[in-house]
């Protein structure tokens, strides 16, 4: 848990993400604020074309532009703009201060190079280590990460390697020189739920001991719940809710996160019909007006469809983009 | 669901096993994956029978090979006293149309270049069951059963979301009018909140229709929601089975153990205070299997003697099955077994 003073690692404000495509202007991201605290893990939940992911390239100005352009905002990294950041400072950023992992450890790792050489430029690079120096960086992480026999496998390719492996491979690529931010992007979505425990748990203990912040990235509510501090709901490129995570999940302030969340089959509940969200994520190129959820929302009323809802503060850190958020939220807490 | 309900599909000893890579001159032997490795179960008129086990443990494998899309190596499949595993591909051709599946991926198992309207109607065509007029409507007598809109009728499959196509699949599956549906990983390429609704709506027509499912799937939540009986796989080989209840509530193998345990809870509070069962490694591989019990290597209560004997699966419970030598029906708890005792061992 984060310790109430420590200081805001990152600052995201009002960043805003389109891309121009024939169909028209796709907004991605569309004014999303947030802070992750040092030391803390920020939890960002959503359905696919709901943003996460752009936001979370654009934080390391990973969008490919054009068609992707960062239309306005800024984020702040102790203290200085990334967004206007020179090509130069970017890089010594890159995999230095701000690492990632992504969701498919075979696409992001070279499949051509031995894993030696893929950790060991990391730290020739960012910490200016010789090559027997990096080498030995190099097993010491894949040791830290939980890799039998890491002397003789780190000269393996990245297909000798189980998925698990892989990822694990990516952690300590990533992990290789500190950072004080780690953005994992669905990390274990692609593995089975065993290994993601073991993932899961690996990511718990390399944070608590290297103090590092992590923005976790995920569509599964049940890994937010185990991992997180603070979690961010995204819908339409939009954030929907924002709560610390025992407050979001006891006593959510949104129709769509209470949604989600009751969509989830429970492992203590009955069988039988499982509450459904109806109708589908939308088409962000035509969005419709007013509310972007209005046409799923089991309270969506007359205003929601005219007009956009406001961010409405319901306790110091807990806010919902809905025009009943406060009904709402009364209604959970009546419940819980 | 009654355990007196007769079984729709027996699995006898069926055994799925792949050669893999190239014999080498004057070498006898060839390596196999045993994808299957002599599995028998029974799945029974009207249930959904989930399947579960982690990636490469042989779930798809079973689930094709019951349908005859990948040829058994030996063993029986019998669907209405007839041994499937031994039909010709044309004798198959008759059976076909009763046993039908719904593929994981929406993206790729419809053909692009093809609308709804002909997606869902071939098979209608194929076996002989509706033309013209008759089959237009029963196209969209189909698609308003899965919910999609008969207007979509000429629409191509790029137009719609991985909801949608996953409904399509579903028509196309049922417009045979089948007895019985693999359902392979139905929802895992789905969003959170059409997770939901595809599942709703298969639970929906199994009661309708009166169908019996394999819902093969990793998502353990999932599985225990729709499925009636439960079957844990572990490198080819079936090492739990039961009511999904019971198997949720008190598992018994190790292994099962594990595997609740890894799944997260969307409950803070639950999170944080449990104490989960982390598995070591990963799944060997299918290519040399461990001998013993398979699941040895990996098993936090693995005694010697583990190494050596294939368990069998013993009724521990009633309707309770386990394949593991520390565990009889007198003793069921492994937390309660003293140390390095076997009591599934002298049962033999």
């Amino acid at each position: 848990m984060a310790q109430p003073d420590t200081f805001n690692l990152l600052e995201v404000k009002d960043l805003r993400v389109y891309f121009r495509s024939e169909e028209g202007t796709v907004k991605a991201v569309d004014g999303i604020s947030f802070e992750v605290k040092q030391g803390e893990t920020l939890g960002i939940v959503g359905e696919s074309g709901s943003g996460k992911t752009v936001a979370n390239l654009s934080l390391m100005r990973l969008i490919p532009e054009p068609p992707g352009e960062i239309v306005s905002g800024s984020v702040i990294l102790r203290g200085r703009d990334v967004l206007k950041l020179s090509a130069s400072d970017l890089r010594r950023l890159r995999g230095k201060q701000v690492a990632m992992i992504f969701q498919d450890p075979m696409t992001a790792l070279n499949p051509f190079m031995r894993v030696s050489k893929q950790l060991m430029e990391v730290t020739q690079l960012h910490l200016g280590h010789t090559r027997v120096q990096a080498r030995e960086h190099a097993v010491k992480m894949l040791e830290h990460v939980g890799i039998p026999d890491a002397s003789e496998r780190i000269d393996s390719y990245p297909h000798e390697f189980s998925g698990g492996m892989r990822q694990r491979v990516m952690i300590a690529m990533a992990l290789s020189c500190e950072p004080d931010l780690l953005i994992a992007d669905e990390p274990t979505t692609a593995l089975d739920v065993t290994i993601q425990a073991q993932i899961l748990e690996l990511i718990k203990r390399l944070k608590a001991e290297t103090g590092a912040s992590v923005i976790l990235i995920t569509h599964d509510l049940g890994v937010v719940a185990g991992m997180t501090d603070q979690v961010i709901v995204m819908y339409a490129g939009k954030i929907f809710e924002r709560a610390p995570t025992t407050e979001l999940f006891e006593n959510p302030g949104n129709p769509y996160t209470r949604g989600l969340l009751r969509s989830v089959p429970n492992p203590t509940d009955e069988q039988g019909q499982l509450y459904q969200i109806p109708g589908q994520p939308p088409d962000l190129a035509r969005l419709p007006a007013g509310c972007p959820f209005a046409p799923r929302c089991e309270r969506a009323e007359e205003i929601c469809r005219r007009e956009f809802p406001p961010f409405v503060q319901l306790t110091s850190e807990h806010y919902s983009l809905c025009h009943f958020a406060n009904e709402v939220y009364a209604e959970s807490k009546a419940v819980s | 669901m009654s355990d007196r309900e007769p079984a729709l599909i027996s699995i006898n000893d069926l055994k799925v096993h792949f050669p893999v890579g190239v014999r080498r001159l004057f070498s006898r032997s060839r390596k196999v994956v045993k994808a299957v490795d002599g599995l028998s179960l029974d799945i029974r008129q009207g249930e959904t029978m989930g399947l579960v086990g982690e990636s490469g443990c042989g779930k798809t494998t079973l689930g094709r090979a019951i349908l005859k899309l990948i040829d058994p190596t030996s063993g029986e499949i019998i669907f209405r006293g007839r041994d499937l595993a031994h039909l010709s591909n044309t004798e198959m051709r008759a059976h076909r149309r009763h046993l039908q599946v719904i593929f994981q991926d929406p993206y790729a198992s419809l053909n692009p270049r093809m609308t709804v309207s002909q997606i869902i109607g071939e098979p209608l065509e194929t076996f002989g069951l509706a033309s013209g007029a008759a089959r237009k409507q029963r196209v969209q007598e189909l698609m308003e059963m899965v919910g999609l809109s008969p207007r979509f009728l000429k629409r191509y499959p790029h137009e719609f979301s991985g909801g949608q196509r996953q409904r399509i699949g579903i028509a196309r599956a049922l417009a045979v009018d089948p007895e019985f549906i693999v359902a392979d990983e139905p929802i895992s390429a789905l969003d959170v909140s059409i997770q939901a609704q595809i599942m709703n709506l298969l639970d929906r027509l199994r009661r309708e229709k009166n169908l019996t499912y394999l819902f093969i799937s990793h998502d353990l939540r999932a599985v225990r929601h729709v499925s009636d009986r439960l079957a844990v796989m572990y490198l080819g080989k079936i090492v739990e089975l039961g009511e999904s209840r019971a198997i949720y509530a008190s598992p018994l193998m190790p292994y099962t153990k594990a595997l609740i345990s890894a799944v997260p809870v969307p409950d803070p509070k639950i999170e944080s205070t449990r104490q989960r069962m982390v598995l070591e490694g990963d799944v060997p591989s299918a290519i040399n299997p461990p001998r013993g019990c398979r699941f040895h290597t990996r098993c936090p209560y693995a005694i010697e003697a583990c190494r050596e004997i294939e368990p069998q699966l013993v009724e521990i419970k009633p309707n309770h099955f386990a394949a593991c030598i520390r565990i009889s029906p007198d003793e069921p708890d492994i937390d309660r077994i003293a140390p390095g005792y076997a009591p599934g061992l002298r049962q033999r």
